[in-house]
């Protein structure tokens, strides 16, 4: 080598070592990256794959109604008509699975209105709430309302429902 | 025998048949097993949120429901969505006074008095799924990017924990799961959507002030929706490309 | 644990803000990055810039700068979540993230500029030490001659010339390598205490001050243990282009200052507050009056003030020393500083900083000892000035 490069050799090994660190890591790289990598853009394919694959705990209103379609009927033309079963009942992708095995609890009525109803300034001013002591004191929700049709019933006395006649429903947003 | 029978046999079948599709197909989601549902194609689909101010009540639904949904850690700095409570004296848009406690997972205790001169609401938020995202920019390795059908997504396999993602988003939208030293965001619960399903915190919202929508569907709400309302996005001139809409969005809002 | 960090929030911030992402080890890795640029300027001073009165600490300087450059990417890989995952930055970079591209200006640097720059400085020492030396350390030398003993006078020319162009290749590398750094704070939109064209700028002259501070005090500290007499020739001028420097850095910092200050924009109030009182200490006292102001103060006296060597020993040490907390000061009011406020404007938050953790001051501290251990045995391995016929004896 010396005599075809002469003082300049040892420049040329310090090149033939970058060139062979630069091959080793081309050869790596093909080795390593994951597969499907930049197929869809710079990220691995599977992941698209991966972020589809978990467990569902919502079921969806849809997956209720195949079994519960009185719940839709009983809500139609009321004021919790548009809100979905899992929002009171919580999660029940277990049970609609499979029923038997995973039993639905009923929600407990006292936590769960106030959650929505109690009276909040920063709440829309429409929005039914009314501040829970004043209005009912002790009494739980469910002497008057019924969840799935919450508006005043007709049986109630006028002192009680505020004058409204039985099955008018309060204004929502 | 004659045509009514025949129809009434023939739409009976359908509906069979397709009832019990459909419940195996319910069975695969639940499962978790993409292979069962392979007729989402992420090319007719260009996910968008729309948030209407005007109608969220702060119940905290949507953060309950996400955290079960997608197991996000409890404590409360870990959150994929969170609803913020703003309260602004008598116009000073500068200065609002603004909570979250627990991000709004047990809901807000009322902290203030009605007829002070001050008005007040519920901001939901989440990630945004930012057409041009910064997150995506900056990530080292590609372990954050945006699917095909406008979520943006992070690889948890590939991801390093660099957090250069978390301090790129403006919006505060990501974490580091501490148990699994990664990531993590709101997926726009992309294990539903792709399915049929709408999201865990728009499923759960009491009064549809968290809508799911399809920019490509012709058909879906969202369309309405941008068209009649004066709609804004955070952070505008971030140009970040925010795909959750809302209404109702006042000055102060951060 | 929880509640120390709730309690350390006030006002508002979004809740996924409230811990601090980048810890001291991130305060660190711009720190040192900073010192290995630094260093390699000053040695290019001599090289390229032939200033022949620094010559004694040029080697000096190369093996400071390579010592800190090893020690780098250790706060990074600490600090990550997956550090096993870390190679995964040179098989898929993603070319629109500077932190990916940050890993092969380092890779660069380090092979084809600084290595490749001592290598052909020390040649004909090391091919002169394969032959002489006994033990296990022949092999070592052995190794870096790459198995080329020729150091006759055409071949040494030869390597004069390579490394005149290696180090002109090296200067504008070094920027890179140092202002990628800058970069990257800098580009971050959604961080306006960060996001500033003139951060690249003003990292690349704090760490320029920062490195020829470095260089100028570990000569002085390893004369002295060698009982030699400091080329006073030498020091006076690296303490002039000390000088020089700072009042560039000072001047770009100032200007930054100035330009938000005055241009006031919504962001303005709350980096304002959280300046005068969570960073009063780092940010005004530390990093502005004792790491800028005083030191260049003191360096401005010995050039308009004819003092004694020993008054000019003194005060080049004591510049010397709170030029390096300063700097170090300066990371940290960038990068902690930086996640003190909420992106919302509306709040605070505060650092916890742990001490026996994997991001806690015992690490930190450790990391930082690490390159002088290293420069160490550097020194012993290629020492820098045989000339003067001896060793330099162990620094530790």
């Amino acid at each position: 080598m010396g005599r075809i490069f002469g003082h300049r050799e040892h420049l040329v090994r310090v090149a033939g070592l970058f060139l062979a660190g630069i091959v080793v890591f081309v050869v790596l790289q093909a080795l390593l990256i994951p597969e499907g990598f930049g197929r869809y853009g710079h990220y691995r394919a599977g992941a698209l794959d991966d972020a589809r694959v978990h467990p569902v705990a919502y079921a969806g209103r849809a997956a209720c109604l195949e079994c519960h379609p009185d719940a839709a009927e009983a809500a139609k033309g009321g004021g919790h008509a548009g809100v979905r079963c899992e929002a009171c009942h919580g999660a029940l992708g277990a049970h609609a699975a499979d029923p038997t095995a995973a039993k639905a609890q009923k929600p407990d009525a006292a936590p769960l209105c106030v959650r929505c109803h109690q009276a909040n300034v920063a709440r829309p001013a429409g929005f039914p709430q009314k501040d829970r002591a004043e209005h009912a004191g002790d009494e739980p929700c469910t002497s008057c309302h019924v969840a799935h049709k919450p508006g005043i019933p007709p049986d109630v006395p006028a002192s009680v429902s505020g004058g409204r006649v039985g099955g008018e429903e309060p204004k929502t947003p | 025998m004659n045509s009514d029978r025949r129809e009434f046999l023939e739409r009976a079948t359908h509906l069979l048949l397709l009832t019990g599709a459909a419940q195996l197909a319910f069975d695969a989601v639940v499962r978790g097993e993409p292979e069962a549902a392979p007729n989402y194609k992420t090319t007719d689909h260009w996910w968008a949120m729309a948030i209407d101010v005007d109608k969220c009540i702060g119940c905290g639904n949507c953060v309950r429901a996400c955290k079960q949904e997608n197991d996000v850690p409890r404590e409360p700095f870990y959150f994929r969505t969170w609803v913020e409570r703003y309260h602004v004296p008598d116009g000073d848009i500068e200065h609002p006074q603004v909570d979250s406690p627990n991000g709004g997972y047990d809901g807000f205790p009322e902290k203030y008095r009605p007829g002070d001169g001050a008005k007040s609401f519920f901001v939901p938020k989440l990630c945004n799924h930012c057409a041009h995202s910064p997150c995506v920019q900056v990530c080292p390795v590609g372990a954050t990017f945006e699917s095909p059908d406008g979520v943006v997504l992070v690889d948890k396999s590939y991801c390093l924990g660099c957090r250069y993602c978390v301090q790129a988003c403006p919006y505060g939208c990501r974490f580091i799961d501490p148990r699994t030293s990664t990531v993590d965001k709101c997926s726009l619960c992309y294990h539903r959507i792709t399915r049929g399903l709408t999201t865990a915190c728009c499923e759960t919202c009491p009064t549809e002030a968290r809508v799911l929508g399809d920019l490509k569907d012709p058909k879906d709400p969202i369309h309405e929706f941008l068209r009649t309302h004066k709609v804004q996005v955070l952070k505008p001139q971030m140009a970040t490309g925010s795909k959750a809409y809302y209404n109702g969005l006042d000055g102060s809002v951060r | 644990m929880e509640s120390s960090i709730l309690h350390g929030v006030q006002g508002y911030m979004y809740p996924n803000e409230m811990e601090l992402q980048w810890s001291i080890l991130i305060v660190l890795y711009p720190f040192i990055t900073g010192l290995v640029a630094g260093a390699f300027i000053l040695a290019s001073l001599e090289r390229v810039f032939r200033v022949e009165s620094v010559k004694p600490t040029y080697r000096l300087a190369l093996l400071t700068a390579l010592a800190f450059l090893l020690v780098a990417p250790l706060p990074l890989q600490l600090h990550l979540g997956h550090p096993e995952r870390s190679l995964e930055m040179y098989l898929t970079p993603h070319t629109a993230s500077a932190m990916a591209m940050f890993g092969f200006v380092y890779l660069w640097y380090l092979m084809a500029v600084l290595l490749l720059e001592i290598w052909l400085d020390y040649r004909r020492e090391i091919v002169e030490l394969a032959r002489t030396t006994t033990g296990p350390l022949r092999y070592v030398y052995r190794l870096l001659t790459l198995g080329s003993n020729d150091v006759s006078e055409e071949a040494l020319r030869v390597d004069e010339r390579a490394g005149f162009v290696v180090t002109l290749i090296g200067i504008p590398s070094a920027f890179l390598l140092h202002g990628y750094v800058g970069f990257i704070f800098g580009s971050v939109k959604a961080n306006p205490w960060w996001s500033t064209p003139l951060m690249p700028i003003v990292f690349l002259f704090s760490a320029i001050v920062s490195g020829i501070a470095a260089v100028m005090l570990l000569y002085m500290a390893i004369s002295r243990l060698r009982g030699l007499a400091v080329d006073m020739r030498c020091v006076d001028t690296i303490a002039r282009y000390l000088f020089y420097a700072f009042i560039i850095d000072f001047s770009l910092e100032s200007l930054d200052l100035v330009h938000r200050v005055y241009e006031a924009d919504e962001s303005f109030r709350t980096l304002d507050f959280m300046v005068q009182t969570q960073l009063y200490l780092p940010h005004i006292v530390v990093q502005i009056v004792l790491g800028t102001l005083v030191p260049i103060a003191l360096l401005a006296l010995t050039q308009l003030v004819n003092l004694t060597e020993r008054a000019r020993r003194g005060i080049y040490a004591t510049a010397g020393v709170l030029t390096l907390i300063g700097i170090f000061a300066m990371r940290w009011n960038v990068v902690i500083g930086g996640q003190l406020f909420s992106k919302s404007f509306l709040g605070y938050t505060t650092y916890k900083l742990e001490f026996a953790t994997r991001e806690g001051l015992l690490p930190a501290v450790i990391l930082m000892i690490l390159p002088f251990v290293i420069l160490w045995a550097l020194v012993r391995l290629l020492p820098p000035w045989p000339d003067e016929g001896k060793r330099a004896p162990a620094a530790g």
